[in-house]
């Protein structure tokens, strides 16, 4: 099977032409050997995307996502690699878990699929999981990823347990005994009487991280940062050598905890949405370099989940179909980052940072790519997400980066119906 | 005439102008409640329900006497003893109200912004009863109401409030509406029960009950929800007694001519004194009457907004 995608422009260079041959990106050949050729319209190709930090809810929680209707959203928003979190029923802290998604993924077809395994035994705290089995059954990190680890005794012995077997520790910051509110604490939550969750909260357990991660030698890589004193600490361990690193997601650099006043339950996530100085700290930190990955937290949840009181709502937003247009028309369009630097947060460092070898478009690297419509804006609807979860605060946005086609290994694996 | 909204959600929705018909409204209303023949026809052939989640006594019969002295029918239910204790949604139930034809209900809950996330959904219209620690805006009402008939104005009152403001609905409804008429509120209350950022709802913190309670026009005590001590707010009730209560010394920092307020119900000897709770400065028993002066007057201002359309 031969390609040619033409008339494209790539992100990085004056290349208008991409050849493809048996799933890899191949040098020039002539036209009438191809099988198919593309016509890209002028729109521009990126390596295909990859997302660290994302739920697909299945095993168990299919009435959400399932793997095949998350991977299908994720290469409408131009990923050909996505990483799952671990809460799952059953948790997935074992291999025969791990075999589980793997199978489901490869059925699909949509996207690569990295799971991610529990760092504890049912993400409870008190038995580290088989970190070593599941690395054999295919997982790229661990993670208690929705419920922090919460003593910093287990976080040290998941650090170093993990760290024999080169695998890289994630965690959601967050001091449970400050309070489990359902947004953040400031003005906005005292003004309408909901239980806030403080920065402070999230700040403490990120630099316990930091300190571990400091005094064991060992890298410890930070969820969904979402708080100034976070970027802060990050960015002054990251100076003195420490081997941490970070994510945030498109909804901490876009929105405020303003947007709870009317308690839409789609503005309710974890970490919750702060306050204009955070969301502007968080923009620095992505400027400047603190924070190496932008992620989704892709968190599908059944209406009926969502449909009720905000302080019985599920935490959590999908992501990953806005995800790209989000970043672009945020941070590229707005001259904050260049897109090559869009193309670290979004492919290179996560694919470094968990080791999964992807972003290359050489001769001979798998051919996964998507092309983005850079120039027209669309409106974003929830209606017409492939993923199962209508939970998204975005519907009815003005956005630049729609997602035309989405290739994976070769094969087509969104093309957008003109 | 009438309220702009098909809802009473809070006192942030009302303007300054509707809150001033409601008070005028509600003191009309209360010769209703003071005379021989306590009937009017405001509310003939409407229906009004109240939905209870969270246990009540003044709120509820006062919504309940209200609507009767208008002349509604009117029913109750609550959370037990209904379809809500067989996990019916809080959707569900308030859309098997609406279409059973109910012109208003009037909604307890003990999550903050329940009435909010039903009243877009359904025809009738929602009175917020109280929703978990955001607004309960006709007990506000009413403190107001119990105000202005000793006030020709709010502008420049100082108004002091102490006790759990974090928990507190009553508080953030009184803010904000006396904030709209130009009066000035005091807050006080331990620290572990002043949430964050309360200052910038137009509130001074004061730095004790003294300072707080200093030159005021109405001292209003909160009720100090006792269950709190487990969550260890404060160590003991003694030690509140002695240090956050609104005792006859601090009283007398008031204005000479000042009264004591409290939404009830009290715990006599914590948060007041019985001492205090009975003075000649205290105005909590009519607050009550007033509520029912209140009630009558939003539940009428709303169905007369539907005239109107």
């Amino acid at each position: 099977m031969k390609t040619i995608i033409k008339n494209c422009k790539l992100f990085d260079s004056d290349k208008t032409e991409v050849y493809i041959a048996d799933g890899k990106f191949a040098e020039a050949f002539p036209e009438n050997e191809a099988d198919e050729v593309i016509d890209a319209k002028g729109n521009t190709v990126f390596p295909g995307l990859v997302d660290m930090h994302v739920h697909l809810r299945e095993p168990g929680y299919e009435y959400r996502e399932t793997i095949a209707t998350g991977t299908a959203a994720a290469a409408r928003g131009g990923f050909t690699a996505v990483c799952c979190m671990p809460n799952t029923l059953p948790v997935c802290d074992n291999a025969a878990v791990v075999s589980g998604i793997l199978k489901k993924a490869a059925e699909a077809g949509n996207c690569r699929v990295y799971p991610i395994g529990a760092a504890t035994k049912e993400i409870e705290d008190t038995e580290l999981a088989e970190i070593g089995l599941m690395k054999e059954a295919g997982i790229v990190a661990v993670s208690d990823d929705g419920k922090p680890i919460p003593t910093a005794g287990m976080m040290r012995k998941v650090l170093e347990y993990a760290s024999d077997f080169d695998i890289p520790v994630l965690n959601h910051c967050e001091e449970k005994s400050m309070g489990t509110g359902a947004m953040n604490e400031g003005e906005v939550s005292t003004s309408i009487g909901i239980r806030g969750c403080s920065t402070a909260a999230e700040d403490i357990m990120i630099s316990r991280d930091i300190i571990l991660a400091e005094y064991l030698d060992v890298p410890v890589h930070i969820c969904h940062v979402s708080t100034k004193g976070g970027v802060r600490m990050i960015r002054d361990a990251k100076a003195r050598g420490v081997k941490v690193t970070a994510e945030t997601c498109p909804h901490y650099f876009t929105l405020t905890d303003k947007s709870c006043e009317t308690y839409d339950t789609n503005f309710k996530m974890h970490p919750p949405l702060r306050t204009e100085e955070h969301r502007l700290a968080i923009i620095e930190g992505i400027k400047d370099g603190t924070i190496d990955c932008i992620v989704t937290d892709h968190a599908p949840h059944h209406q009926d989940e969502k449909e009720v009181e905000f302080s019985h709502a599920n935490n959590g937003i999908v992501g990953l179909e806005s995800s790209f247009a989000l970043s672009y028309t945020y941070l590229v369009k707005t001259g904050v980052i260049s897109i090559e630097k869009l193309m670290d947060l979004m492919c290179y460092n996560p694919s470094k940072i968990l080791k999964l070898g992807r972003g290359g478009m050489a001769v001979g690297d798998d051919a996964d790519l998507t092309i983005m419509d850079l120039d027209h804006e669309f409106t974003f609807e929830k209606d017409k997400m492939l993923t199962k979860g209508r939970n998204t605060p975005f519907d009815g946005w003005k956005l630049y980066g729609e997602t035309q086609l989405t290739i994976m290994g070769g094969k087509k694996t969104y093309e957008k119906l003109c | 005439m009438g309220l702009k909204s098909k809802d009473l959600l809070g006192m942030k929705q009302l303007t300054p102008e509707e809150i001033m018909e409601i008070l005028d409204t509600a003191k009309t209303m209360k010769l209703v409640i003071s005379s021989a023949n306590k009937k009017t026809s405001h509310l003939q052939g409407k229906s009004v329900v109240t939905l209870f989640y969270e246990n009540s006594t003044r709120t509820r019969l006062s919504f309940e006497l209200a609507s009767k002295y208008m002349g509604s029918a009117s029913a109750n239910i609550s959370a037990t003893g209904s379809s809500v204790a067989k996990g019916e949604s809080l959707l569900d139930t308030a859309r098997t109200i609406d279409m059973m034809g109910t012109d208003i209900i009037i909604m307890r809950h003990p999550q903050s912004g329940a009435p909010h996330s039903i009243a877009n959904k359904i025809k009738a219209s929602v009175v917020n009863a109280g929703d978990g620690m955001n607004e309960h805006p006709t007990q506000a009402l009413l403190d107001m109401l119990t105000m202005y008939e000793r006030f020709d104005t709010f502008e420049g009152k100082n108004i002091a409030i102490c006790g759990d403001v974090y928990h507190s609905r009553v508080v953030r409804s009184n803010a904000i509406g006396l904030a709209k008429l130009g009066a000035k509120v005091s807050v006080y209350g331990p620290r572990t029960m002043m949430p964050i950022g309360i200052e910038k709802m137009g509130v001074r913190v004061a730095s004790s009950v003294a300072d707080c309670v200093k030159d005021a026009d109405a001292v209003m005590g909160l009720r100090v929800q006792l269950e709190r001590q487990k969550s260890s707010l404060f160590p003991s009730v003694a030690e509140y007694a002695k240090f956050y209560a609104i005792t006859p010394e601090m009283l007398k920092l008031a204005k000479p001519d000042a009264f004591l307020m409290h939404p009830g119900p009290c715990n006599h000897g914590v948060e007041l004194p019985t001492a205090v709770y009975d003075c000649d400065q205290s105005v909590i028993n009519e607050q009550v009457t007033n509520g029912v002066a209140v009630r009558m007057a939003v539940l009428y201002l709303l169905m007369a907004r539907r005239n109107n359309l």
